[in-house]
C-alpha cells in the first residue's frame, strides 16, 4: 500500500486519495481554450445546462408519469398537471426543453460547419456530435411517444411504419418494433424504457466521448489559426495575458459561458412560461385514438426537413432519399476535401455553399408542416432535390478550393 | 459588435423558421372561419346553403332541393328578425312558459336522446335572437335541419306546434330574458349548455351531472350503469358520444373553439352537435370553466413567472459583470 501522511485539511485528505488538485488542474484551470471567439462557442455549455434541466425535469415527472396505454394521458394531463404541486412547472419545463435543445443543436452544427471545426484531427469531435444528435433524435421521439395524445399515435405509426422498407413490405420487422400491429401498451412501455433509460444512458456516453475528443485537437478558433497551445500556456502562466493566444476554461472561458447561458435561460423561461404552445402540439391533448385519424399528421419542428425529404418523391425513392439525408451529414469531414480550416467567409465558393445549406434546410422544415398540395409540392421536390445535390457539390467547390 | 452581428443573423433565421412553422404553417393548414361575434341572425347558415347549391350544379343531382333550402333559410331567419322586433310581455311568457315545463324540469330524464337543459340561466347563457329561432323551429334554429327528414322529429320538434303564435314566442323569451338570468357561476354555465352531452372526467362529472360520492362500491358500480345507459343513448341520437371536454381548452384554438361554438357547421360540415346559441357573456363562462379544470395552472404561471424571470435577469447582470472583471486584462 501506498505511504500516506497526515492531512492538514479535508482538500489534502482528498487529493492524497482522489488527486483532485490534479484533476482540477487538467479538467478546469489549466484546461486552455483559444481566446479568439465569439458567443456561439458558449453553446456546447448551454446544451450541457439544457441537458441537465432535461434530466432533473424529467426526474420529477417520472415520479409520476405511469406507462400504461390506459393511464398514460391522464398521468400526464391531469394528475401531473392538476394534482401535483409544481407538476406543470416540470412538464412546461420539459416540454420546451425538448424543443429548444434542438434549435441549440442545430446552432451548435452549423457553428461547426460555419466555422470548418470537424476537419484536421477534429473529426472524432463531429462524428461523436453527430452521434449525439441521432441520440437526442430518438430521445426526443420516443418522449414524444409518453403522453400517450393522437399525435403519439399517429407519429409512432407513421415512424415506425418506415421500417417496413418501402417495397420490402417488412412488416414482420414493424411488428417486431412495435411489439403488436398496432402501437398499443407493449409500444408504449418499450419506448418508455427507452426514454428514460437506455438513451439516456446513451447520450451520457456519448457526451463524455465528445468532451473526450476535443481534448487532444483543442477547441478551434474564430480564424481556424492554428496555435502552440503549449507555448500560449506557459504565456498565460507567466501573466503575459494580453500576448497569450489562450485563456483557461475555468474561471475565464466559464464566465462567458454563464453570461450566455442567462441570457438563454430569460428566453428559456419566458417559453415556459408564457409561450409554450409551439414545443406541446395541440393535437396531443386529444387522447390516442387508433380509429380516428388526425387531418394533418406532422412531426415536431426539429425533424420536419427531414421528413420533407421523404415526402415528396414515391415511396421508394423518397425512403433512400431520407435514409442519405439521415446519413450525409456524417461524412462532411471526409467529403470536404479542402485543406483549408476557416471561417467559412474566407473560403470562396464553401461560403455560398453554406448559405444555401441555411436557406434550404429552413424552407425544408417550413414545408415539411405545410399540407401537400399543389405549390407547396413543387417547392418541396425542389428543396429536397437541392438538399441532396449539395453532398457532391460540396466535393467539387471543396476540391477547387484555392489554399489559404 | 461583431458579436452583435451574429447575434442578429442566429435570431432572425430562428425568427424565419419559427414564424414558417407556427403562424404560417397553422394559417394554411387550419381554414379560416368568420366569427360573429355569438350574434345570430342565419348569415352563417344562408352561406352554407348557398354553397350547397354550388355543390349540387358542380355534382348535377338534387339542385332544386338545395335550392329550396337557401329559400327556407332565408324565409326562416327573416321569421326570426321579425320576431325580434316584437315586443315581447314577460308576464303572458310566464303562462307561456308552462308548455316548456313539460320537459324542461330538471327531472334529468334522457327524453328522444338527450336530457332536456335545465334553462335556469338560459335568459343570460343564450342571446335573444337564437332563443326565438330555438322555439320557432330547433332544428333549423341549431343548424342541424341536414339531420332530420322532417324537423318535427327534432326531440323538441314539436314545440311548433304548441307554440305558434309569434307574439307568444316574444313573451316567452322576454319572460327567459327577465327571469331566467340573474348571477351564473361559469360552472353552471357549463352544466346547463354543454354538460348533458359533454363529460368531463377531470372535474368528476358525467351526462348525469357531478358524480357523487359513494361509500359502497356496489352503488358507485350501480351509478356508473346508470351513466354508460345515458351515454349509449346520447350515442345513438348523435351517432358518436360527444367528446369529453376536461382539456379541450389546450386541443383547439381559442379561434376554433370560439368559431366552433358559434356554429359547428363552419368548423366540422356535416356535425351533429347543434349550435348552442351562447351569448358572448355565456361563452366567456363556459370558457372559463374550461379553463379552471383543462388549465388550472394558468393563474400559478402568471404569479410565478415574472420573478423567475427577474432572477434570470439578475442572475445575466451578475454574470456579465463576473465576465467583465474576468476577461478585462486579456485585450
Amino acid at each position: 500500500m501506498a505511504k500516506f501522511e497526515k492531512a492538514n485539511s479535508v482538500n489534502e485528505w482528498l487529493d492524497q486519495r482522489l488527486a483532485v488538485e490534479t484533476l482540477k488542474r487538467v479538467l478546469s484551470t489549466e484546461y486552455w481554450i483559444p481566446k479568439d471567439i465569439n458567443f456561439l462557442w458558449a453553446m456546447g455549455m448551454v446544451l450541457a445546462a439544457t441537458f441537465g434541466v432535461l434530466l432533473i425535469s424529467g426526474i420529477f415527472l417520472l415520479m409520476y408519469y405511469k406507462p400504461d396505454a390506459n393511464l398514460a394521458f391522464d398521468s400526464v394531463n391531469y394528475v401531473i398537471m392538476s394534482e401535483v404541486g409544481y407538476g406543470w412547472l416540470w412538464r412546461h419545463i420539459h416540454g420546451v426543453g425538448a424543443s429548444v435543445v434542438f434549435l441549440i443543436i442545430y446552432i451548435h452544427m452549423f457553428t461547426g460547419i460555419y466555422y470548418g471545426s470537424y476537419k484536421k484531427g477534429r473529426e472524432l469531435i463531429w462524428l461523436s456530435g453527430m452521434l449525439l444528435f441521432v441520440a437526442f433524435s430518438a430521445e426526443a421521439f420516443s418522449g414524444y411517444m409518453l403522453p400517450w395524445g393522437q399525435m403519439s399515435y399517429w407519429a409512432g405509426m407513421v415512424i415506425t411504419n418506415l421500417f417496413s422498407g418501402g417495397s420490402l413490405e417488412a412488416y414482420g420487422l414493424v411488428e417486431w418494433i412495435r411489439g403488436d400491429y398496432v402501437p398499443g401498451d407493449a409500444f408504449l412501455t418499450r419506448f418508455f424504457m427507452l426514454h428514460v433509460l437506455l438513451i439516456p444512458l446513451v447520450i451520457i456516453g456519448l457526451i463524455v466521448l465528445h468532451f473526450g475528443s476535443l481534448r487532444i485537437p483543442h477547441v478551434n478558433n474564430q480564424e481556424g489559426a492554428e496555435i502552440d497551445f503549449e507555448e500560449a500556456a506557459e504565456l498565460y502562466k507567466a501573466g503575459k495575458k494580453k500576448e497569450s493566444k489562450v485563456i483557461p476554461f475555468n474561471p475565464v472561458f466559464l464566465s462567458k459561458d454563464v453570461f450566455v447561458m442567462g441570457v438563454y435561460f430569460i428566453l428559456f423561461f419566458y417559453l415556459v412560461f408564457y409561450h409554450f404552445n409551439f414545443a406541446m402540439d395541440p393535437v396531443n391533448f386529444d387522447p390516442a385514438d387508433g380509429l380516428m385519424t388526425p387531418a394533418h399528421i406532422y412531426p415536431e419542428w426539429y425533424f420536419l426537413w427531414s421528413y420533407e425529404i421523404l415526402r415528396p418523391f414515391p415511396k421508394d425513392p423518397g425512403l433512400i432519399a431520407f435514409g442519405i439525408a439521415q446519413a450525409a451529414l456524417f461524412f462532411l469531414p471526409f467529403i470536404d476535401r479542402s485543406p483549408n480550416v476557416a471561417p467559412a467567409h474566407k473560403r470562396g465558393l464553401f461560403f455560398v455553399w453554406f448559405w444555401v445549406l441555411i436557406v434550404d434546410m429552413i424552407v425544408l422544415t417550413v414545408l415539411g408542416k405545410l399540407p401537400p398540395e399543389g405549390i407547396f409540392n413543387t417547392l418541396g421536390t425542389v428543396a429536397a432535390v437541392i438538399f441532396l445535390l449539395l453532398g457532391p457539390a460540396l466535393i467539387v467547390i471543396t476540391k477547387f478550393e484555392k489554399k489559404l | 459588435m461583431r458579436e452583435l452581428k451574429i447575434l442578429a443573423v442566429v435570431v432572425f433565421f430562428t425568427l424565419v423558421t419559427y414564424w414558417g412553422v407556427e403562424p404560417f404553417a397553422h394559417s394554411q393548414m387550419h381554414k379560416h372561419v368568420e366569427g360573429h361575434g355569438f350574434t345570430y341572425n342565419g348569415e352563417a347558415d344562408i352561406k352554407e346553403a348557398e354553397a350547397g347549391v354550388v355543390k349540387a350544379k358542380e355534382s348535377g343531382s338534387k339542385e332544386a332541393e338545395a335550392q329550396a333550402k337557401v329559400e327556407a333559410k332565408k324565409s326562416f331567419w327573416a321569421d326570426v328578425e321579425k320576431i325580434a322586433q316584437l315586443q315581447g310581455n314577460a308576464a303572458n311568457g310566464e303562462a307561456a312558459f308552462a308548455t316548456c315545463l313539460g320537459c324542461h324540469n330538471g327531472s334529468g330524464v334522457n327524453m328522444g336522446g338527450v336530457i332536456p337543459p335545465n334553462l335556469d340561466h338560459a335568459g343570460v347563457l343564450y342571446d335573444k335572437n337564437y332563443l326565438i329561432a330555438l322555439i320557432k323551429d330547433p332544428a333549423m334554429a341549431s343548424n342541424v335541419d341536414h339531420k332530420y327528414e322532417d324537423t318535427m322529429t327534432h326531440p323538441m320538434g314539436s314545440i311548433k306546434t304548441m307554440v305558434t303564435d309569434d307574439q307568444q314566442i316574444a313573451d316567452i323569451v322576454a319572460y327567459m330574458q327577465e327571469k331566467m338570468a340573474g348571477e351564473v357561476t361559469s360552472k353552471q354555465a357549463f352544466d346547463e349548455a354543454c354538460a348533458r352531452c359533454h363529460a368531463m372526467r377531470y372535474a368528476k362529472t358525467t351526462q348525469l351531472g357531478d358524480t357523487p360520492t359513494f361509500k359502497y362500491e356496489k352503488d358507485a358500480l350501480a351509478h356508473k350503469i346508470k351513466v354508460i345507459e345515458e351515454q349509449e343513448m346520447v350515442k345513438a341520437y348523435m351517432g358518436k358520444l360527444p367528446p369529453d371536454l376536461s382539456i379541450m381548452i389546450r386541443a383547439r384554438s381559442e379561434h376554433f373553439m370560439e368559431t366552433f361554438v358559434e356554429n359547428p357547421q363552419a368548423q366540422l360540415p356535416g356535425t351533429s352537435m347543434p349550435r348552442v346559441g351562447l351569448s358572448h357573456e355565456g361563452y366567456e363562462k363556459v370558457k372559463a370553466y374550461l379553463e379552471e379544470v383543462g388549465d388550472p395552472s394558468k393563474p400559478a404561471r402568471e404569479a410565478i413567472g415574472p420573478w423567475v424571470l427577474l432572477f434570470f435577469v439578475v442572475f445575466t447582470v451578475l454574470a456579465y459583470l463576473w465576465k467583465k472583471s474576468q476577461w478585462k486584462d486579456l485585450h
